[in-house]
């Protein structure tokens, strides 16, 4: 487990000054989700009940530019190497990854919250469940993310590689995420609860894989 | 050579169960009351799908079976690989004929039903999969990384199903109810449909044979490769020597 704080805190802080997350991927974000708002109209009564929809895809596809840029940075310098020379252990490296990733994802998402709120006029009720389905998700497409991201690391393709193995298999964060915010958003929040659990069940699954595979995936090459 | 005999038996025993299927589906069997002549889908659409997930099934077995150290055996990995192009052939098929079945029955080509959905999203998974196969690189580094993502997309099956049933369900009531009509499948229709699952199954073996036995070919065409390249070099050194 310090392993895990140790290479996450790695991670944030080669984010913190390189700054690639602040100047690209929240940038891309917020583009996203203004093309969502050209793409369905100025009409407020379609964008405000889509919004938990857009946000949940626009976190998505800034997820998978998380993950390899959290991939990116072993590449160079043989950083890669050097993390498996290291000792530390692989289910430590895979929980500290995620655990980084699902930071600047949270953070990624907080702003975003903002976005929708003042580009689709979606008036945020049931803060609660708003935040436990962020986190839910937002740990699950992690763990995912680092795992796929580990099977694409060091190939030549792992550009357009990435997302196709990453999306379909994130499609129930989608869907559940979706709907617990739909439900918080129309002022139900209790609908979300059933959804809170899968986006747990998931969480909690994919961690649990992540950390036993990580081990035979960082081994080679 | 015995092992040739039993894969083309297998091979004419699946062509002829298929034509048999077909020469009953088409013209033996009676139409059903309630669909007419589109019954003679279902002697095909259900075997489909059934291969489809035993393809699926078998590949994520064989790469379980692969990343177990003691177990560890690039014999898993191709009949993996091999099973999981003839379940993506398979689960295509099953897209179609379901498209085809759902446009007279329902109106529509596709409706967000849990099975269907999911069969797309299984359809897209194993794209991703068998693309991560084909990608160029240490044989053994690719084989593991792919029974890795054969273990994540078979885990993720059951909770897309779970999940987009829940939706469904939620949701306004389904404006396309599958298990609407009964469909009571009696006599000669029974037998056809036994023998559809039966020679779709025989041709799922044959087919993954002969694809694990191409690839096997590749890899030692690969390994002959570069003991041939291996000895030219050599000879060029004694040639100079």
């Amino acid at each position: 487990m310090r392993d895990a704080w140790l290479v996450a805190g790695k991670d944030l802080r080669i984010e913190f000054r390189s700054r690639v997350a602040v100047n690209q991927v929240i940038p891309f974000a917020a583009a996203v989700i203004l093309l969502f708002g050209l793409a369905l109209g100025p009409s407020r009564q379609v964008l405000a009940p889509a919004s938990a929809g857009l946000f949940w895809v626009a976190v998505l596809l800034s997820s998978v530019l998380v993950t390899q840029r959290s991939f990116a940075v072993e590449a160079s310098d043989g950083a890669r190497d050097a993390l498996r020379l290291s000792g530390l252990d692989p289910a430590g490296i895979f929980l500290g990854k995620a655990l980084a990733v699902a930071v600047e994802l949270l953070a990624l998402e907080a702003l975003l919250t903002f976005g929708v709120a003042v580009l689709y006029g979606a008036r945020l009720t049931g803060a609660l469940v708003l935040f436990a389905a962020c986190v839910a998700a937002t740990v699950g497409l992690a763990a995912v993310g680092i795992v796929y991201g580990a099977v694409a690391s060091g190939l030549r393709v792992r550009e357009t590689l990435l997302p196709l193995l990453f999306l379909p298999v994130a499609a129930p964060v989608l869907l559940g995420a979706t709907k617990a915010w739909d439900e918080a958003l129309k002022g139900t929040p209790s609908g979300g609860l059933g959804w809170l659990s899968l986006l747990a069940v998931f969480a909690v699954l994919y961690v649990a894989i992540g950390t036993v595979a990580f081990g035979p995936l960082l081994e080679e090459s | 050579m015995t092992r040739s005999r039993i894969l083309t038996t297998t091979g004419v025993l699946a062509l002829v169960g298929i034509a048999a299927t077909v020469w009953l589906g088409l013209w033996v069997t009676p139409n059903a009351v309630n669909f007419g002549d589109l019954v003679r889908l279902l002697y095909i659409h259900p075997p489909m799908a059934w291969v489809a997930f035993l393809a699926y099934g078998m590949a994520f077995l064989s790469s379980l079976g692969y990343l177990w150290r003691r177990t560890r055996d690039p014999r898993l990995d191709r009949l993996a690989g091999a099973s999981a192009e003839v379940g993506v052939v398979f689960t295509g098929l099953t897209l179609i004929t379901g498209s085809i079945w759902g446009r007279p029955t329902w109106g529509v080509w596709w409706t967000w039903d849990p099975l269907l959905t999911t069969t797309a999203l299984l359809f897209v998974l194993y794209l991703g999969y068998l693309a991560l196969r084909r990608v160029p690189g240490d044989p053994e580094v690719v084989a593991r990384r792919s029974a890795i993502a054969a273990l994540i997309a078979f885990v993720d099956v059951p909770i897309v199903y779970f999940s987009v049933s829940w939706w469904r369900s939620l949701h306004q009531a389904p404006t396309v109810d599958l298990s609407g009509r009964h469909l009571y499948v009696h006599g000669s229709m029974a037998w056809t449909l036994l023998l559809g699952f039966v020679s779709f199954t025989l041709a799922y073996a044959w087919l993954t044979a002969h694809r694990y036995r191409l690839a096997a070919l590749a890899d030692r065409e690969a390994d002959e490769g570069l003991r041939q390249a291996l000895d030219e070099r050599r000879a060029e050194g004694e040639v100079l020597v």
